[in-house]
C-alpha cells in the first residue's frame, strides 16, 4: 500500500497531459520556424520551472501523509520491537531510548530541520543512518530497472510497429494475443512458473539471487529470471500502446494526404505516425520506470534481492518512520522528476499537441 | 507474500522444544537408531562451506548478541558467542561456558565455574567478562531483552570470587537459576565491547569466528580451531536472509544453499518422499492456544473456561490450521519438557458436557470475540475452525483479524478470547512470565495469591523430586481452570541437501542443538 503513496499523488498531473488527443494527432507535423522555436524554449523553461514548483510540493504533501499514515499504524516501532513479549514497562523503555516519547509534531520538525541539510536521520531499530539504508539498496534496484529498462524499449516499440505494420494480418494477431495472456498473468506466479520451468526442472538459472546481495553484476545468471518477470507485463502494455497508436496514426487523413503525395511509406511510417504514437508510450513508460525504482516488492521477495521494495516492507513492519520517510522523499524525487521528463519528451515530439502543465 | 515470514515468530526469542525428550534421553544412551540416521551415518568429514538460509530483520540486523530478537540472530549469535547455559531438548539447563554452578543452602546464593575458554582474540574468558556481559544486558538505560529474565540477580552485590568463579547473589531463593543463565540472549561478550564493535569486528568465545557481515544478506564466519569444545568440521558457515518461505525453498532444490530454516508443513510432505532433499522436523516446538482472559466475563466462570476446552477438537484444528504438522496438546505448557505433568488425561471434544456446563453458567447463546491475526503461521485458520466448532455447542464466535505488527501488544489488556502462540522454555519460565500476579505478560490475567505461593515454593525446594511435586500441582489446577486453552504443539521444519550430515534432529528452536553448526558436516 506505501509503496503506491510515493508514486500516485504525484504521478497525476503527468498522467493527465493530453498528448495523444485527437486534436493533435489529426494535425500533420511540420516543422516549426525559427520563431516558434524561440517561443517554444522561454515558455518550456518557465513550464519546468512550474512543474518542478509543483513537484517539491507534491514530495512536500507525500512525505506528511506518509508520517500522518505511518503515525496512524497501530503499534510504534517500540512495540513491533517488543513483538510477542509486550511488557509494558519494557516498551516504555524502547520507547524512551528510541525518542518515541516526544510528541509526533516534535519529531517530524527534528526530522524536517535535519533533512533541510541533507540529513535524512538514523534509524529507529538500528541506530544506523537512513542514507545508508537507501544507498545500499538502491545498486540492485538501479541494476534491476536499467536491465529491465534497457530491454523493454527496443522489445516493446519493436513489437508495437511490428503489429501496427501488419495490422489485422496474421503477426499482428499473434503479437496481440500473446501480450494479452502474458499481461494477464499475474507477477508472482510469473515468477514462481519460470523459476520452476527453468531453475529447478531444467537447471539452467540459478533460482534466486540469495546470498549475492552486493555483488549482483558478478552473477549475471541470476538476474535474468527476474529481469524476464518484470520485462513481461511492461513489455505487453507499451507494445500495444505503440500498435494502438501507430494504428491510429496511419488511418489518419494525414497520413492518407502524405500518401496521397508520393511519401515513402517508410517515412509516414517512421517520420509522421510513429511520433505520435511515442508520446503516450513515453509516459508509459515513465510511469514503469517509476514502478521499478519505487519498489518492485513481489520480483525482491521472490528471487532475494535486497532492494528499496524489502527495506521499504521491512522499515514499515518495524514502524521505522525515519526510514519510511526517507523512502518516501526519495520516491517523490524520483516520480516527480521522472514524469517532468517524460512530459518533456513527449513536448518534444508533439508540440501541437500541448502538454500544458 | 509477508506473512510467510511469521513476523510474531521472527521478533521474539523462539524456544521451542519436543515431546520426544523423555525418548531422545533414552535413544541418546543407547547410541543412535534410526531417528537420527541422520547425525550417525558416516564419520564427520572435516572442510566445506554451509549456506543456511533464515527469514531474516532486512538491514536493521546486527551482530549484538544481547540484541538478538530473530532466529537469524540466534542463529548468528550461537556460531560466534557462547552462553553459561544452554537448554537441553527437555528445556533442562545444559553446562556451556560454566563448568558447573552450586547453590547455598537457602539457593540465593550461587557459586559458577567457568570452564577454560578463550575468546577469538586469545584473551581468556573471565568472570569479569561474565559481570560485564550481565551488566550490560541489565543496564536500566537500555531495553535488552534478556533483562527480564535476569531479573532474579542481584548484579550490584554479585562478584568475581576468582579469575574463574562468579559469586551471584539473588533477590529471592531460586532453585532454577541455571535456568536464568541459559536465557534467551544471555551471551557473554568480552569486557569493554560495545555496540559499535559488534558489528564490525565481534569477538566471541563460539565455534566460528566473524570473517563479514551485510545486514540482511549475509553473514560470513570461518571454523575457530581453539574452540573449547572442538572445532567444528566446517571451514565456513554463510547465514543468508531469505523472508520467503518459496524462495529458501527453490534456493534449496537449485542447490544455491544446503540448509533452510522455517518450511511449511505443505513444503515438507511435498519433498519428504520426493528424495531431492531432507526435510528434519523437530518435533513439538511451538504451543498453540487460545487465551482466555480469567479477570472478565465470560471466561471469569470457570465453568465456561472448561466448557470451551471441551469445544475444541484438537486433531481437527491440528490439521486444518497447521497442515497435521505436530501433536494434539492437554491445556498445558511444555508437553515432553522436564517437569510436565504428562500423567494427566488427554481432554477430548464433549459437546453434550459443553452445553450443560454453559447452561448452568447461565451462558447460553453466549457471544464472544476471538481476536487473531496473520502473526504466526495458522492463527486466522484456527480462529475459523475454533468458531465452527463453538457454532455445534451453540457458542456464536466472532473472529476479529487485527494488526499483525502489533497483534501481541494489543491482546495483552484488550478482549477476552485471542490466538496465542509460544516457542519453548522451561515450564518454570512461562509460569513466572505469564501466570504470577505481576507477571509482566500475564494474557489470561491468572492472578492468585496462593498460585503465586506455590511457585515461590518451589523455588525455594532444593530437592528436585519435591519441586515436580509442586510443579505437578500447579499443572493439575492450570489443566483444570487455567485460562490457556493449548490445543497442539507445531513442529519445526527444516530442508537440508542430501550431503548435509549431523543435523540434530530432536532439537526444538532455540535449544541448544537447534540451528547449531559446529557439529554439522558435508559429505
Amino acid at each position: 500500500m506505501t509503496t503506491q503513496l510515493g508514486g500516485s499523488a504525484a504521478k497525476g498531473r503527468g498522467a493527465v497531459s493530453k498528448c495523444g488527443s485527437a486534436a493533435g494527432r489529426d494535425q500533420p507535423r511540420r516543422r516549426s520556424t525559427r520563431k516558434t522555436a524561440y517561443r517554444d524554449t522561454a515558455s518550456g523553461r518557465s513550464f519546468v520551472a512550474r512543474r518542478l514548483l509543483l513537484g517539491g510540493a507534491q514530495t512536500l504533501a507525500v512525505v506528511l501523509l506518509v508520517f500522518a499514515l505511518t503515525e496512524a499504524l497501530p503499534g510504534d516501532a517500540a512495540v513491533a520491537l517488543a513483538g510477542d513479549q509486550p511488557d509494558p514497562a519494557r516498551i516504555a523503555a524502547i520507547r524512551e531510548a528510541m525518542d518515541l516519547d516526544r510528541p509526533a509534531p516534535e519529531r517530524l520538525a527534528d526530522w524536517a530541520a535535519g533533512m533541510l541539510h541533507g540529513d535524512f536521520g538514523t534509524s529507529l531499530t538500528s541506530g544506523r543512518p537512513v542514507t545508508q539504508y537507501i544507498t545500499d539498496a538502491f545498486g540492485p534496484t538501479l541494476l534491476l530497472a536499467a536491465l529491465t529498462l534497457a530491454l523493454l524499449v527496443p522489445l516493446g516499440f519493436g513489437l508495437g510497429v511490428l503489429a501496427a505494420r501488419h495490422e489485422g494480418r496474421l503477426v499482428d494477431r499473434l503479437v496481440s494475443s500473446v501480450t494479452l495472456a502474458v499481461y494477464a498473468v499475474p507477477e508472482f506466479a510469473l515468477g514462481v512458473l519460470l523459476v520452476t520451468v527453468l531453475a529447478l526442472k531444467l537447471a539452467w538459472l540459478p533460482p534466486t539471487a540469495v546470498g549475492y546481495g552486493t555483488e549482483l553484476l558478478g552473477h549475471p545468471a541470476a538476474l535474468v529470471l527476474p529481469v524476464l518477470v518484470l520485462l513481461a507485463r511492461p513489455v505487453c502494455s507499451l507494445s500495444r500502446l505503440v500498435r494502438a497508436g501507430m494504428v491510429d496514426a496511419l488511418a489518419s487523413p494525414y497520413a492518407a494526404h502524405a500518401r496521397r503525395y508520393g511519401v515513402p511509406g517508410a517515412r509516414v511510417r517512421y517520420a509522421h505516425a510513429l511520433p505520435n504514437a511515442l508520446a503516450p508510450a513515453v509516459q508509459q513508460l515513465a510511469r514503469t520506470v517509476d514502478w521499478l525504482l519505487c519498489g518492485v516488492i513481489v520480483v525482491e521477495a521472490l528471487f532475494v534481492i535486497p532492494g528499496l521494495g524489502t527495506v521499504l516492507l521491512n522499515a514499515v513492519a518495524e514502524r521505522d518512520v525515519p526510514v519510511v520517510q526517507g523512502l518516501a522523499v526519495v520516491f517523490g524525487v524520483l516520480t516527480v522528476l521522472l514524469n517532468l521528463g517524460a512530459d518533456l519528451v513527449a513536448y518534444r515530439l508533439t508540440p501541437r499537441a500541448g502538454v500544458a502543465a | 507474500m509477508y506473512d510467510e515470514r511469521l513476523p510474531g515468530l521472527r521478533r521474539r526469542g523462539f524456544l521451542a522444544a519436543t515431546s520426544g525428550a523423555a525418548a531422545l534421553a533414552l535413544v541418546g544412551c543407547s547410541g543412535g537408531t534410526d531417528d537420527q540416521a541422520q547425525s550417525t551415518s558416516g564419520t564427520p568429514k572435516r572442510g566445506g562451506r554451509l549456506r543456511a538460509a533464515f527469514a531474516g530483520g532486512g538491514a536493521s540486523e546486527t551482530l549484538d548478541p544481547h540484541l538478538a530478537n530473530l532466529f537469524a540472530d540466534v542463529a548468528r549469535a550461537k556460531a560466534l558467542y557462547d552462553k553459561l547455559a544452554d537448554y537441553g531438548a527437555d528445556l533442562s539447563a545444559q553446562p556451556r561456558l560454566a563448568e558447573k554452578w552450586e547453590p547455598n543452602k537457602t539457593l540465593d546464593r550461587w557459586q559458577v565455574t567457568l570452564r577454560q575458554a578463550t575468546f577469538h582474540d586469545g584473551r581468556p574468558v573471565t568472570a569479569r567478562d561474565v559481570l560485564y556481559s550481565y551488566r550490560r544486558i541489565a543496564d536500566p538505560e537500555q531495553a535488552f531483552r534478556a533483562k527480564a529474565s535476569l531479573e532474579p540477580v542481584d548484579l550490584d552485590a554479585s562478584r568475581a570470587t576468582g579469575e574463574r568463579t562468579v559469586e551471584f547473589v539473588l533477590k529471592r531463593p531460586t532453585a532454577e537459576f541455571p535456568n536464568v543463565l541459559a536465557a534467551f540472549g544471555a551471551y557473554i561478550v568480552p569486557e569493554n565491547a560495545t555496540g559499535t564493535d559488534f558489528d564490525k569486528k565481534p569477538v566471541g568465545s563460539g565455534p566460528f569466528r566473524f570473517v563479514s557481515f551485510a545486514p540482511g544478506r549475509s553473514a560470513v564466519f570461518r571454523r575457530n580451531d581453539d574452540y573449547w569444545e572442538g572445532a567444528p568440521h566446517l571451514d565456513e558457515i554463510e547465514f543468508v536472509v531469505a523472508n520467503e518461505e518459496s524462495a529458501r525453498v527453490n534456493a534449496l532444490l537449485g542447490g544455491q544453499i544446503e540448509y533452510a530454516h522455517e518450511l511449511n508443513p505443505t513444503t515438507a510432505r511435498a519433498h519428504e518422499a520426493g528424495g531431492q532433499i531432507e526435510i528434519v522436523r523437530l518435533r513439538n516446538s511451538a504451543m498453540q492456544a487460545f487465551c482466555m482472559k480469567t479477570d472478565r466475563a465470560p471466561f471469569d466462570d470457570k465453568r465456561v473456561r472448561e466448557a470451551f476446552f471441551l469445544i475444541a477438537d484438537r486433531q481437527e484444528l491440528l490439521d486444518g490450521a497447521l497442515s497435521g504438522a505436530g501433536e494434539v496438546g492437554n491445556d498445558l505448557f511444555g508437553k515432553g519438557y522436564e517437569y510436565y505433568a504428562a500423567g494427566l488425561p488427554q481432554r477430548e471434544q464433549d459437546l453434550d458436557r459443553a452445553r450443560a456446563l454453559l447452561k448452568k453458567a447461565g451462558a447460553e447463546n453466549l457471544r464472544v470475540t476471538l481476536d487473531t491475526s496473520a502473526v504466526a503461521a495458522g492463527f486466522t485458520e484456527a480462529a475459523g475452525i475454533f468458531r465452527d466448532q463453538a457454532a455445534k455447542a451453540g457458542v456464536t464466535i466472532d473472529v476479529k483479524v487485527g494488526s499483525k505488527d502489533s497483534y501481541w501488544s494489543d491482546i495483552l489488556d484488550n478482549g477476552t478470547l485471542c490466538c496465542y502462540r509460544s516457542g519453548a522454555m522451561p515450564i518454570e519460565a512461562h509460569l513466572s512470565q505469564r501466570l504470577l500476579t505481576d507477571s509482566t505478560t500475564n494474557a489470561t490475567k491468572w492472578r492468585h495469591k496462593d498460585f503465586d505461593a506455590l511457585y515461590q515454593q518451589a523455588q525455594s525446594t532444593r530437592d528436585k523430586t519435591e519441586r515436580a511435586a509442586v510443579y505437578e500441582r500447579m499443572q493439575r489446577r492450570l489443566y483444570t481452570e487455567g485460562g490457556f486453552l493449548i490445543w497442539g504443539f507445531a513442529d519445526w521444519i527444516i530442508g537440508t541437501t542430501k550431503r548435509v550430515k549431523g543435523v540434530e534432529t530432536k532439537a526444538p528452536a532455540n535449544t541448544l542443538d537447534w540451528a547449531r553448526f559446529d557439529k554439522v558436516w558435508l559429505a
